[in-house]
């Protein structure tokens, strides 16, 4: 049905998109790998040379990055693991017959609304804090010496608050796959005898696992650029205890204004979150009947 | 097929499903608590805040005085809400020309706007700095407008894409065969259908956009601050503040708070590209 005037007419109703995408991909990425050859920094002004790799190799060898590497993937994996978990155990409760649905179910779904900085603040200030903190409040009320979260277990502390955001998002997605799971073969199952393990061992379990590669795939791509949470809790440290890759980058460009530094970083940071996007690229891909 | 399920079940289920909602849902809970109270009474022991002291609206007023909660509130309405018409107005063409009109190429399109989405921000933040020094755009609401508008530029042309698939083609040559012009076509006939879909991107993403906090916070200093950067201004307490960081919590998660809670079922479909259904 499509005609050549049609189709011309489409080409030009899609290509301001497709140039403002390009341009936006293009020119910034352009300009970074760029930054990342040169010997670049805002407080040294004059020309900036050429030097190769140098910039790679001091980012490598920083032992922040090591640093920040180690604490990414912590970041990340504690995340991933806490969320999946949790969600999946969510929404099999939340899948259950009870009353008042709407209402539970708009409660855990709520802070996934709630904003980084808000979040990172909220649980630093009234739970997380040694002397006025709820968490503190409990603990002196049981006997306990009160945590110091932030200055103990900084990492995990921010994991936590990371998780609570992000806990909602992996209950949604997998609600939603277990609502399209088929009820006749559940109940077939049911009539040949099969424990509620083996029901979700053979027949939940492989029903969710794309939702789960989902969920994981696409929260990697968001956990890689945690951001505020750390800005405001724990500027990364205590040391460089809570840094990871985003604020290592952050802090050497716009802090030392290292640019070259701060561009060599980048380029890292971005083959990273490709690893990852070429899985769920396929996946996505696979499901797109275009 | 719905099965008998005692009352009793379901009477465990809800208390186990709602304990576990309500701790989920308490820090927003508690912050609405202190938002009502004095600073003096916000520090005290958890039951003493509840049980034994009054309510007042004093935080409020003192957080628009500290920092002007107004301005930044209508920073982020404007960046926010900006950003995602500005969007609508790019995406619409073209997720109608790739849901009506599809060619060989359109799925790779598509797939490649996509993939734009999985640049890590701090991958060009130097690059968007420096242009944006440059440029004078820097602290400016139009710079990032333009920024949030490129990030959720792709999710944008996904949901409406997916929505305008739905609409059957069938509809449009009966349309046609009644003799409507392609005007009339688009006005009476594939606007209605197609508004739901639109209404339900500009619902997600003018929350996504609410949240950014990572060009929010690098790009922003005093005059184009929204919200997000108003409270991390908290981050460096002075006296007293619970109160005042609970109110102005408050006021700048309530809106889309409530936002959120309409927009569920599109935010599986927005955050998961169609991969879950």
């Amino acid at each position: 049905m499509s005609t050549k005037a049609s189709r011309t007419a489409a080409r030009l109703m899609i290509s301001p998109a497709v140039i403002l995408l390009l341009g936006w991909m293009i020119v910034p990425l352009g300009m970074t790998i760029y930054f990342s050859f040169l010997r670049y920094n805002l407080l040294q002004p004059g020309n900036n040379p050429f030097v190769g790799w140098e910039n790679y190799y001091w980012f490598f060898t920083d032992p922040s990055f090591s640093a920040a590497m180690f604490n990414t993937l912590i970041l990340v994996g504690g995340v991933l693991a806490i969320t999946t978990i949790g969600g999946i155990c969510f929404a099999l409760l939340l899948d259950r017959p009870m009353f008042g649905t709407g209402i539970i179910r708009i409660m855990v779904i709520a802070p996934f609304f709630v904003m980084p900085t808000v979040s990172g603040l909220v649980w630093k200030n009234m739970f997380m804090n040694p002397v006025n903190g709820i968490f503190a409040a409990f603990a002196n009320a049981l006997g306990f010496q009160p945590i110091d979260f932030f200055g103990q277990i900084p990492l995990a502390s921010i994991i936590f608050i990371v998780s609570w955001m992000w806990l909602p998002f992996a209950t949604l997605i997998l609600l939603t796959a277990l609502q399209s799971l088929d009820q006749e073969q559940m109940e077939a199952s049911e009539m040949d005898g099969a424990s509620w393990l083996n029901q979700f061992w053979y027949l939940i379990l492989p029903h969710m696992a794309r939702a789960i590669t989902v969920v994981i795939l696409i929260q990697t791509i968001f956990l890689l650029s945690i951001f505020a949470e750390i800005l405001v809790t724990t500027n990364g440290g205590p040391g460089t205890a809570t840094t990871n890759l985003t604020y290592l980058i952050y802090v050497s460009s716009l802090l030392q204004f290292d640019v070259g530094l701060g561009s060599a970083g980048g380029v890292v940071a971005i083959i990273l979150a490709n690893i990852v996007a070429i899985f769920l690229m396929r996946m996505i891909g696979k499901n797109l009947d275009a | 097929m719905a099965r008998a399920v005692s009352t009793r079940t379901k009477v465990t289920n809800t208390a186990i499903a709602g304990t576990l909602g309500f701790m989920m849902f308490f820090p927003i809970l508690w912050i609405l608590v202190l938002s009502f109270k004095t600073e003096e009474d916000a520090i005290r022991a958890p039951l003493e805040v509840l049980f034994s002291s009054d309510w007042s609206l004093d935080s409020f007023a003192a957080v628009q005085a500290r920092s002007d909660y107004f301005k930044h509130f209508m920073n982020s309405v404007i960046i926010a809400g900006g950003s995602t018409l500005a969007g609508l107005i790019i995406a619409v063409p073209a997720a109608w020309a790739m849901a009506f009109v599809p060619a060989k190429r359109t799925k790779d399109v598509l797939m490649w706007m996509l993939s734009t989405k999985m640049l890590p921000p701090v991958g060009v933040l130097i690059p968007i700095y420096l242009l944006f020094r440059d440029t004078g755009l820097l602290d400016t609401r139009i710079g990032l407008v333009g920024v949030l508008m490129m990030i959720n530029l792709p999710i944008i042309i996904w949901m409406l894409y997916t929505y305008f698939k739905e609409i059957p083609g069938e509809i449009l040559e009966a349309a046609r065969m009644d003799g409507a012009s392609l005007r009339e076509e688009i006005i009476y006939v594939l606007t209605p259908m197609a508004i739901p879909g639109i209404a339900s991107t500009l619902l997600l993403n003018v929350i996504l956009a609410w949240n950014e906090a990572f060009w929010t916070l690098n790009l922003t200093a005093a005059k184009a601050a929204p919200l997000t950067a108003f409270i991390a201004s908290y981050s460096s307490p002075e006296g007293l503040f619970y109160a005042k960081l609970s109110a102005a919590s408050i006021m700048a998660i309530a809106p889309i708070l409530i936002m959120g809670w309409f927009s569920q079922k599109q935010l599986v479909r927005g955050l998961t590209f169609g991969a879950v259904k």
